[in-house]
């Protein structure tokens, strides 16, 4: 299989990346060894649409983040995708963290993003919760929050209706330079391009490695989760950070985008870069040091904990451009990532388009419409709904309110959903306090309809990630 | 022989004396109930099986239940004879499945209807 | 749409309710179920021994539900099923969608909730581990068999030793799996004594009290769980783990009452029982709505849900035709050895006999429930035991009720 262009890896980087190459002329294709898009890092971050004080000023991260942020609130809006801009406090308790916060808040100004310090009362006033022990706190209003995924789903689908195709669920074994081509063979196949883009998250070191000889190394550094259950009133309306001291950066307290609350993460250097399981010592580790910004804070209420791998390159900046001949790269794009991607994708994009000489196309298919979530509608909107397509009235998922029509949708997108956590990250359905108790036989059946395959074929996350083992009363030879 | 009663959520630990096939003697028990239990349980110890079948022609499979206590060493087998049944929607509660299942005069019946939907 | 009475959901409590409407003289009543069928978890709970008490035989779940869908449909009640409810507001107005009717605005004079309750997924636990396939819920699972038709797994653990995980464990090595072990946290199990020797010991599965399930592995598909022995505070004991080779872990692990709707309803729950607080007519804070059944609290036995249900029932069709009024309550308080004590008020000038419904906190051995109101001992019920798993009733007669000057505390006293 031939294409003009490939990329390595559908996490969000390069996600927008293929949106951005989808635009102009030539086959694209988007490789990724995970069975749906945002299977790595893109799919278990904080969510954090970072403001932009926290890198170096000068660096790669910096500019992009600040870079990134700015583009946000327009491309969530373009995309459908939820993005709330809450603000962000970075809590100190001393003198020692007080310097640290004046040194980040002379950092953020030099990087043009709007901070500032706030004593103890306004902290406290903005944010009664927090630990009374409180300083000061750097404030940075501009901090948002978005659905990583969600974004990653929604990027995947823009290139995906522009015309890149999406190969999931091959690992890529060689890259190889033949006949002018770049042969990328993968466990299941062999493909080659003319211009390959390397934006494989954890393992863009090793496919890095393939491809140069001045070798990197990227360190995966697991992060461990609780998520909290919705409630009315959330403890925090803001990214509550801790400021960094010797000891780590500490942990980050948070609502999401959806109106959890988000506790973590832990920070540990791991051999596996696959190994996403939690740790009865991680998630100690977060609820202690949450403590620190939010004394209250318990297990009740946790409704799941979960991991997610962070790539760390040793040098520490984002490594963005071409790294052979007709082959490109983003290598450790580690936080500020998330908030990054659509600038990284907008500068590399741009290079790559200038240096190939790329056509741009006459044409470009807009963004496939966003439904508004039954979720969020109001009654009129519910009612009018549900009398156009009567799938809004049969309710899958209780706990997020959501819809057969939602569910339905979610699979038939461009980059549609075929596992039952591919549904639940798209419609919610299964994210809520019951965490699938009630609907994922529901949407087992949903799945395996849409997709004309039996049940025993419907998988969690792809793989052998079977979720039934066979019908009632059938006899083991017989299967 | 030693057996839990299970009458009620004390859980009494009877000491059962056996011998040649009869209980000679029930220890343990702080009431009368745990005696009868003990004197039934440690001899012929009889179970309700219940179970779910596949219909043919229907989503849903059907619950059966014996329609009384069978012998406990039986239950395995039982499930093994429910096995070989061949089901078509629709069957209404109630109905006989399977009369005089393995020979203990206990038919095997619906405790629920299904109707057909596929 | 106007109705006099409205139940929230066809599963045992509500079905009681509605017929208890009806019977009441009710004829403008509505029941919403979100099922397709009425009948609630009973339609899966397919083993027998339900209904005991009420109609003085055993019967699996769907017979005992049938039952009641039967006199429901010849007293011509009409259930609404494939029916969401949305929201239920402070006066009364509902909305709930569904395919046939659309979305609908329902203006109720009275409602009972009867929504049931949900199972504690594993997140609400911290077990550590990966997120493979394979680990469900027991309730979750029992649908699976033995509503859908379909096998969770071959090879089992049952994290939780409640009721429906020891009636799980059997189900599965009925139906063809292998069921290697049941692993309860605490050092009983909170399941009947019948239910741990017809499920566990016939079927010679272990038993492992006061452990846990410590670590879960596999990446996609499960291919194994970590259990360990705990401590007196419930934390695993380093060294005395086990490893367990399965493709499926079930948790029955608790039940939580599903009342996000009660609270959008400005409805107070209890801390303790996580339902709502009633008076002695099942009458929640907010006037003319009504609780019962497993939104209220966790019931032990279905013949409870349906008793505690007919009142509901009964309360809301007073309610309705304006002949209800509550006079001045006096509180019902957990004294030691008491987790929540349902109904949290009583109307003493009523002079209606009453029923307290609790769990005891832990197992009382040759023990004895004592109802004190200030120094005068009210009401007194001894048993040889009081388990957790076992829902503790204790009847305060007419004239006791009538003669109550002031707050209840509830105690157990007992070995522990």
């Amino acid at each position: 299989m031939h294409y003009n262009m490939m990329i390595i890896g559908a996490g969000v980087t390069g996600c927008a990346l293929a949106r951005v190459l989808s635009r102009y002329e030539g086959s694209l294709a988007v490789l990724d060894r995970g069975y749906d898009v945002a299977e790595g890092a893109s799919k278990a971050n904080s969510g954090i649409v970072h403001a932009g004080f926290d890198a170096k000023p000068g660096t790669l991260k910096a500019k992009l983040n600040v870079r990134g942020a700015n583009m946000f609130p327009g491309l969530c809006e373009e995309l459908g995708v939820p993005y709330s801009q809450p603000g962000a406090l970075v809590i100190g308790f001393d003198e020692e963290d007080r310097r640290t916060l004046l040194n980040l808040v002379e950092q953020g100004v030099q990087n043009g993003v709007e901070v500032r310090l706030l004593e103890r009362d306004q902290v406290l006033e903005l944010e009664p919760n927090t630990n009374p022990a409180v300083e000061c706190a750097l404030y940075a209003p501009t901090s948002g929050l978005t659905s990583p995924y969600e974004l990653t789903f929604a990027l995947a689908d823009h290139a995906a209706v522009n015309g890149a195709e999406f190969l999931l669920g091959e690992e890529v074994a060689s890259v190889a330079r033949t006949g002018g081509l770049w042969q990328v063979t993968t466990d299941k196949n062999i493909y080659t391009c003319e211009i390959l883009v390397n934006c494989a998250g954890i393992s863009s070191a090793k496919i890095h490695n393939m491809m140069s000889d001045d070798k990197k190394t990227v360190i995966p550094r697991r992060g461990q989760y609780y998520l909290m259950d919705r409630m009315a009133n959330l403890p925090f309306h803001m990214t509550m950070f801790q400021c960094p001291t010797k000891m780590g950066k500490g942990v980050l307290v948070s609502p999401t985008v959806h109106g959890n609350l988000l506790l973590g993460p832990s920070a540990e250097d791991i051999p596996d870069e696959k190994d996403v399981s939690t740790t009865a010592e991680g998630l100690a580790f977060v609820m202690d040091k949450c403590r620190l910004t939010w004394p209250q804070a318990t297990i009740r209420g946790a409704i799941t904990n979960f991991s997610g791998i962070r790539a760390h390159e040793q040098d520490g900046d984002f490594i963005i451009g071409k790294v052979a001949e007709n082959a490109y790269e983003t290598v450790g794009i580690e936080s500020p990532g998330l908030s990054s991607a659509p600038a990284i994708a907008e500068m590399l994009g741009a290079q790559i388009a200038a240096e190939q000489n790329l056509q741009a196309k006459g044409e470009i298919v807009p963004a496939p419409k966003r439904s508004k979530p039954f979720s969020h509608m109001t009654d009129a909107e519910r009612a009018k709904a549900v009398a156009e397509n009567p799938l809004y009235g049969n309710l899958v998922c209780r706990c997020e309110v959501v819809t057969e029509a939602e569910i339905r949708e979610a699979i038939r997108r461009p980059v549609g959903a075929t596992t039952v956590d591919g549904v639940k990250r798209r419609t919610r359905s299964g994210m809520g306090r019951c965490q699938g108790g009630f609907c994922s036989p529901r949407v087992m059946e949903i799945l395996a309809e849409e997709l004309g395959i039996p049940m025993t074929e419907v998988t969690k996350c792809g793989g052998e990630s079977y979720l039934l083992s066979g019908r009632v009363g059938e006899k083991e030879e017989q299967k | 022989m030693e057996i839990i009663c299970i009458n009620c959520p004390v859980g009494c630990r009877l000491k059962v004396k056996v011998e040649g096939g009869e209980v000679k003697e029930v220890a343990g028990n702080a009431c009368k109930r745990g005696d009868t239990y003990a004197r039934q349980e440690c001899v012929a110890p009889m179970r309700m099986v219940t179970a779910v079948i596949p219909v043919e022609g229907s989503r849903t499979p059907l619950s059966v239940k014996t329609a009384a206590p069978i012998p406990k060493h039986l239950l395995l087998d039982c499930m093994e004879a429910l096995a070989g049944i061949k089901l078509k929607a629709p069957i209404s509660a109630k109905s006989v499945i399977l009369r005089d299942v393995l020979g203990t005069g206990v038919d095997i019946i619906a405790t629920k209807s299904v109707k057909i939907d596929l | 749409m106007n109705v006099d009475v409205l139940v929230i959901g066809a599963g045992p409590a509500g079905l009681a309710a509605a017929i208890a409407a009806k019977e009441d003289g009710i004829h403008n009543l509505l029941v919403l179920e979100r099922e397709s069928a009425p009948g609630g978890i009973l339609k899966q709970c397919i083993h027998n021994g339900f209904g005991l008490h009420r109609f003085g035989e055993e019967l699996t779940g769907p017979e005992y539900a049938q039952k009641d869908i039967d006199r429901a449909e010849e007293l011509g009640i009409t259930i609404q099923c494939d029916t969401t409810v949305l929201s239920v507001s402070e006066d009364k107005v509902v909305t709930c969608v569904s395919r046939e009717h659309g979305f609908q605005e329902i203006h109720a004079k009275a409602i009972v909730l009867a929504m049931g309750c949900r199972e504690r997924p594993r997140g609400a636990l911290g077990t550590p581990g990966t997120r493979c396939a394979g680990i469900y819920s027991a309730g979750t699972a029992q649908k699976l068999v033995n509503l859908m038709g379909y096998m969770p797994g071959k090879r089992c653990v049952i994290l939780g030793s409640g009721d429906i995980g020891l009636i799980m464990a059997r189900r599965m090595t009925l139906q063809g799996a292998k069921v290697l072990a049941c692993v309860e946290l605490m050092p009983y199990s909170s399941g009947l004594n019948r239910n741990i020797v017809q499920c566990l010991e016939d079927y010679d599965i272990p038993l492992y009290l006061s452990h846990t399930v410590v670590d879960i592995h596999g990446k996609e598909k499960l291919t194994g769980v970590t259990v360990a022995q705990v401590d007196a505070n419930r934390k695993p004991v380093p060294g005395t783990e086990m490893e367990f080779d399965c493709d499926t872990l079930l948790l029955s692990v608790g039940l939580i009452p599903e009342n996000e709707l009660s609270v959008g309803a400005g409805v107070n729950l209890s801390a303790v029982t996580s339902g709502a607080e009633v008076d002695d007519t099942l009458q929640t804070n907010v006037p003319g709505i009504f609780a019962c059944g497993n939104v209220l609290h966790v019931h032990d036995l279905v013949d409870h849900v349906s008793n505690e249900s007919f009142k509901a029932g009964l309360s809301a069709a007073q309610f309705a035709k304006g002949e209800f009024a509550v006079g001045e309550t006096v509180a019902v308080l957990d004294g030691q050895g008491v987790r929540g004590v349902v109904p949290q008020r009583i109307c003493a000038g009523a002079g209606r006999a009453v029923e307290l419904m609790f769990r005891p906190a832990g197992v009382y051995r040759n023990a004895v429930c004592v109802v004190k109101c200030g120094d005068n001992i009210v009401a007194r019920k001894k048993a040889p035991i009081f388990t957790p798993g076992e829902m503790v009733v204790v009847k305060l007669p007419e004239d006791v009720v009538a003669g109550l000057s002031g707050d209840l505390t509830v105690s157990v006293e007992g070995g522990q």
